[in-house]
């Protein structure tokens, strides 16, 4: 189990208990965490699940795959700490994750 | 807004969930209702035929929502019912078992069920079809103990079946009568590398084949094609497309020419009645022609326009299309409709998997259908939502990068 916090863009936390082997973006569907869409379930397929990961845990979440990072190169306010949380898996390791939502996914 | 009976949806998929979640996103107060006739909880399709078959995602992993989130909403949620007729003199819709439901707003969600083939044997144990969750349920069930599978039909969902079974061990024989797989919708360079693709993976895929009928006694066992050949199995799968649900429409007396006729607002000819999803077609002014469309994002978009149009809400409905597919390791992904086009340029080598096929109209880009390659289709769905014209050997250029035809 992991802690995980979503920061939507206008400052709402939801913390939610995320199960390991979920990705961030099951986790927030499961939780009712608005402004993650996710339009093609976690396929890296439409870049609807864009998060900010906060800087303390960039190291801990990993490096942005191939096919989503060229996803990610042409999605909305992309930042160097932009992931597609459907490619987050969550694990032990994640426990007190922090991301923030894109404006446009508010 | 005055509501009494609100918003009932019929078909509780991904367009009529996707209604219900944006009526409630906008704050629509009225009662909604979303009805289905499965008894699951509404779910993602699209895994059913790739890591949900292969077994590589568990059944809670395909929910859209957590039951929880019914509540939540205030969305009422009616399984296992299903609608027979619409009674519009009265505003109602009435279920199987006799009871009526009133409406202010009725949304026609209602998609279709996987075509079956009026083939002799076709109603063999052994059998099967794959459009909803028990009927993936029990193909998965028997490919546990499978040793070869047929399935007739190369759309998208006969190949990602097929790529399914081969990663559970099972020899698989494609049956299509086509000359080459995913004729319907894809280019001819690109059916034919899928094809090729699969026959790499052990398929033996063949096409411009028909199947005549479908052979064994108690259970299926194999097929008989119209040139006298057979092919032995444990299993069928009929993977020839869909079967719309119009009938309740049709006998309300609403427009229906394949698909539910509505507008760029998802209305139809009933100002209280709209459609959304699998079933809709709607009118396109980006391709001046009506368009019906299958696809996740056709679901999810046109079921939010027409909660919108119920909320008063004049937004046009007139979507890029985009659509995926994973087989094997390799992603597909198309944006735009290739239908018109009279140019196509390649970019890429197709011999390293990773190329993309850019179709244009009178100069103009039309569609991209990209395998494994990103860039590609995200830039391709800007331009061709923007009319881009683009340089045909600046294209085909790959140290030209995707982002240089945006700006």
């Amino acid at each position: 189990m992991a802690k995980i916090t979503y920061i939507e863009h206008d400052g709402t936390e939801h913390v939610v208990e995320a199960e390991n082997g979920l990705t961030v973006m099951e986790a927030a569907i499961r939780n009712m965490v608005p402004g993650i869409d996710a339009d093609c379930g976690g396929a890296c397929a439409c870049a609807t699940c864009h998060v900010y990961v906060d800087e303390a845990w960039t190291a801990r979440t990993g490096e942005r795959a191939s096919m989503e990072d060229s996803m990610l190169d042409f999605a909305t306010d992309v930042q160097d700490n932009s992931r597609l949380s459907c490619q987050i898996k969550i694990s032990d390791a994640l426990d007190g994750l922090v991301v923030r939502l894109p404006e446009e996914q508010g | 807004m005055g509501d009494q009976a609100g918003v009932v949806i019929v078909g509780a998929g991904q367009a009529g969930l996707s209604a219900a979640a944006e009526l409630r996103k906008r704050k629509y107060e009225g009662p909604v209702t979303l009805i289905g006739d499965e008894p699951a909880l509404p779910y993602q399709r699209p895994p059913l035929s790739k890591a949900y078959l292969s077994g590589e995602m568990a059944l809670e992993r395909l929910w859209l929502k957590p039951e929880a989130w019914f509540a939540k909403a205030d969305v009422s949620l009616r399984k296992n019912t299903r609608i027979k007729a619409i009674d519009r003199s009265a505003s109602a819709v009435l279920t199987d078992d006799g009871s009526r439901i009133a409406y202010d707003h009725l949304i026609l969600a209602t998609g279709g069920q996987a075509r079956r083939l009026p083939l002799p044997g076709a109603d063999l144990p052994g059998v099967y079809v794959l459009r909803n969750l028990a009927e993936a349920d029990q193909l998965s069930e028997h490919m546990s103990r499978l040793k070869h599978l047929v399935i007739v039909g190369a759309g998208y969902i006969g190949l990602e079946v097929a790529a399914s079974a081969r990663k559970r061990g099972i020899d698989v024989t494609v049956i299509e009568a086509a000359e080459r797989p995913m004729a319907r919708t894809a280019s001819p360079l690109l059916g034919g590398w899928f094809g090729a693709i699969h026959r790499g993976y052990g398929v033996d895929v063949r096409v411009s084949s028909c199947v005549d009928s479908i052979t064994g006694g108690d259970f299926a066992t194999g097929v008989r094609l119209t040139d006298g050949k057979t092919i032995e199995a444990d299993a069928v799968l009929i993977a020839a497309g869909l079967e719309l649900e119009t009938s309740l429409a049709e006998a309300a007396g609403l427009t229906v020419d394949d698909g539910i006729c509505v507008d760029g607002q998802a209305r139809t000819g009933d100002p209280n009645i709209y459609a959304a999803g699998d079933a809709a077609r709607f009118y396109s002014k980006r391709y001046d022609r009506h368009l019906r469309l299958e696809s996740v994002q056709n679901a999810i978009e046109q079921g939010k326009a027409a909660a919108q149009s119920i909320l008063g809400i004049e937004a046009e409905y007139d979507p890029v299309p985009w659509f995926w597919s994973d087989q094997y390791e390799l992603k597909l992904q198309i944006a735009g409709l290739i239908e018109g086009a009279d140019t196509m340029i390649r970019r890429g080598d197709p011999e390293e998997g990773c190329f993309s096929l850019f179709h244009l109209r009178e100069g103009r880009l039309v569609a991209c259908e990209a395998v494994n390659c990103g860039p590609e289709y995200m830039a391709a769905q800007r331009m061709i939502a923007a009319g881009a014209t683009p340089d045909p050997e600046r294209l085909r250029d790959l140290s030209v990068a995707m982002r240089d035809f945006l700006s």
